[in-house]
């Protein structure tokens, strides 16, 4: 399995010779570098799915085996990479997407002053990111998932000169911690209980595990996901994260990177498996997550912040499929996502550039004339976001929604309302952004705003055509499921699947088109003319239902004061008071010295002289003795 | 009839005395000087009694080394006492105290 190697490899090479040269190759060849290493990748990735697609179904999980890295008595981790058919998923769409989005940062960043740094940290998250994806342990899958982490960081506060970045990109890192630490609490629980932290042997072996335990792990790497993937209680950073540059917030905040949390749980399908109630829980996070954001989304100014509530909102669907055991579900729903979230975010992106660095939708509209090809594959990505057929939105939520109707009506009801806002937010953005009267004179100062470069519009087109048709992925008809035969071996018997009635299987897609063309109609009837309607913006979906502000009064103001009590007390008195301590006790006992050293040869000669007659006088008397 | 050893041992023990009375209380660094190398002497004594008492030769050959040393020192000692004094014009020992800590 070389090949994997290669896709792993090309990456890495693009990030070191962009490190070591990238400034020398200047703007815009360092693009092209980076974005030829991801398309080499891409390649790479093709080849390994094709030789794997040649083996028979069983065989399907290979190894590549580099070497050992951590030994330590009964603990053993390899560096070892991993290609099954979920893997090869992950990288064919990390890799694609990618790509097209290394192409459109070549325009999207053109004059920037770190162009070449741009570069070099987007080849290190597509590195990170393929080593999260093909580790076949636990601790490597950790080590990209930090990568991934460290480079979203570096990204979101990419320009670190406005302070709202740099202190966004901090934001990101912190709350990811708190993820994090339920990643490694859950490993420490699994090495405990399998003796192993490897996939090939921890995923065979999960049913040894004790039910309480597997609950247990299953919430522990719920919370690593939620903190990764945005969810309810953790999603905030990813508003913040809109501080960097669209580019970023598409590959990394929309399309990859966010998705891990959900790779993570379809990839430890078997111990989820076992966790019942755990499963519950995370369903129910993720529908209400969903719900929760897409209110929020129908209120945004900003068109990054829609963009973004919208991202939280898709990742709670994917969330609510990994619950009810709908995996494959919720892959299919990762990959659609990734072509049109990063189709949207791409789009803005172009309108955003166009019209100076200006992200409120109040100063855009009437853009559809002077931006066809950015409109209408806006338009696409709605039309799929939305769920109409035949776009891939239809098939991908709609699979995740039946399968929620098998589990719980309840899950339906709120993921099919979900659905209707999630149709009517994106109709709003695009409303407004497109169509009404133009408010962007003041912004561009006379001049008309005009389409991207060529560079740019090549892969909204290719992202375009692929959210439009990726529905055919895997249709809901015997024979054409083909996502569903690539992975259901790797989830075995972890995929549940529910037995639905011959007319529920008619009434569930029509229920979702209906809601899909209702809520583009509710948004066209109502926005269509109007950028502004403060009745349907409240105050409180503007804020995002006031979470930042709650978890700003309770932890940050409370670590605020706690900082300024160590800066105004604990500093001055206990640490510059031990430091200032032992310095003067050290000062009072050569004082004490001093006092001997008094420059007088004879006063050291008494000394002297007094010292030979104690000695002597002490051989003496033991002498007599 | 023969002055017995102990005697001589006692003039070695006055010379010692007064030479380390001498070092202790006088200031001028020739007397100081002088003065220790009468303790030298008086060490010297010493050495030569306990030679013809205990029928050792090794103390006479300890008294050679001993006064080749002496001379060294003066040599070194009376260097520094004239580099001293060309350089502050004294030679009062209490004067010089630049090593006062």
């Amino acid at each position: 399995m070389l090949v994997l190697g290669l896709v792993i490899g090309f990456p890495l090479l693009g990030f070191l010779v962009l490190l070591a040269f990238g400034k020398r190759i200047g703007d815009p060849g360092a693009g092209w570098v980076g974005t030829i290493a991801i398309a080499l990748s891409f390649v790479a990735a093709v080849v390994t799915w094709i030789l794997l697609l040649s083996k028979h179904a069983g065989q399907r999980t290979q190894v590549l085996r580099l070497f050992q890295w951590i030994h330590a008595g009964g603990f053993h981790v390899n560096i070892t990479f991993r290609a099954d058919p979920l893997s090869v998923v992950m990288m064919l769409f990390v890799t694609g997407v990618a790509a097209l989005i290394h192409l459109y940062s070549i325009g999207y960043m053109k004059r920037d002053a770190r162009f070449h740094q741009f570069f070099v940290y987007l080849n290190l998250f597509v590195f990170s990111m393929l080593v999260l994806v093909t580790a076949n342990n636990l601790p490597l899958t950790f080590l990209g998932w930090e990568g991934v982490g460290a480079c979203s960081y570096w990204l979101i506060s990419f320009w670190f000169e406005r302070p709202s970045a740099a202190s966004a990109g901090k934001k990101a890192f912190i709350i990811n911690r708190i993820g994090d630490m339920g990643f490694m609490l859950g490993t420490f629980l699994v090495f405990e209980n399998l003796h192993s932290v490897s996939y090939s042997q921890v995923l065979p072996a999960a049913h040894r595990l004790p039910a309480g335990t597997a609950e247990a792990i299953a919430l522990l790497f719920f919370l690593a996901a939620a903190g990764k993937s945005a969810q309810l209680p953790l999603f905030t950073w990813l508003l913040d994260a809109m501080e960097g540059p669209t580019p970023v917030s598409a590959l990394i905040h929309a399309a990859t990177m966010v998705t891990a949390g959900v790779y993570l749980m379809a990839r430890l399908s078997p111990i989820l498996a076992l966790a019942h109630a755990a499963s519950t829980t995370i369903a129910i996070i993720g529908v209400v997550t969903a719900f929760v954001a897409a209110m929020a989304a129908t209120s945004q100014t900003d068109i990054k912040k829609i963009v973004a509530f919208s991202t939280v909102s898709q990742l709670g669907y994917m969330m609510l499929g990994i619950g009810t055991g709908a995996y494959v579900a919720a892959i299919f729903l990762m990959v659609t996502h990734a072509f049109y979230k990063a189709l949207i975010f791409l789009s803005s992106g172009s309108v955003i550039h166009s019209l100076d660095s200006e992200q409120s939708i109040r100063r855009m509209g009437a853009l559809a004339k002077l931006m066809p090809i950015t409109a209408w594959t806006m338009i696409i990505a709605w039309l799929s976001i939305a769920g109409v057929p035949p776009f891939s939105g239809f098939f991908s939520k709609g699979s995740i929604l039946e399968d929620a109707f098998g589990r719980n009506e309840l899950l339906w009801v709120v993921g099919v309302v979900t659905a209707l806002l999630t149709a009517y937010y994106m109709g709003r953005l695009v409303f407004v952004v497109f169509y009404g009267k133009p408010r962007w004179q003041e912004v561009t100062k006379g001049h008309e705003p005009h389409e991207s470069p060529r560079i740019m519009t090549i892969p909204l087109i290719v992202l375009a055509v692929a959210a439009a048709v990726a529905g055919l992925l895997n249709l809901p008809y015997s024979g054409l499921r083909f996502l569903h035969n690539w992975l259901s071996p790797v989830f075995g018997s972890a995929l549940v699947s529910y037995h639905l009635s011959a007319s529920e299987k008619v009434l569930l897609p029509a229920t979702d088109a209906v809601v899909a063309l209702l809520g583009v109609v509710i948004a066209w009837r109502l926005w269509r003319n109007h950028s502004e309607r403060k009745a349907l913006e409240p105050t409180v979906l503007l804020k995002g239902w006031y979470l930042d502000s709650f978890y700003d009064r309770t932890f940050a103001r409370g670590g605020t004061a706690l900082a300024k009590f160590g800066d105004r007390v604990v500093d001055p008195t206990i640490i510059d008071g031990a430091v200032g301590g032992v310095a003067w006790l050290f000062r009072w006992v050569g004082g004490l010295g001093r006092k001997v050293q008094s420059g007088l040869v004879r006063s050291y000669l008494l000394i002297m002289v007094g010292g030979i007659v104690v000695m002597l006088a002490y051989v003496l008397v033991s002498a007599a003795r | 009839m023969s002055i017995p050893g102990s005697w001589y041992l006692v003039v070695a023990a006055l010379l010692f005395g007064l030479g380390a009375f001498g070092v202790l209380t006088r200031r001028n660094v020739i007397v100081m000087f002088m003065s220790v190398e009468l303790m030298l002497n008086a060490v010297n004594l010493t050495f030569v009694t306990y030679a013809r008492m205990l029928n050792d030769v090794g103390g006479q050959v300890a008294v050679f080394f001993v006064l080749v040393v002496a001379a060294a020192e003066v040599v070194v000692g009376l260097g520094i006492i004239v580099a001293i004094f060309r350089h502050r014009a004294t030679v009062t020992v209490d004067d010089i105290s630049s090593l006062k800590g």
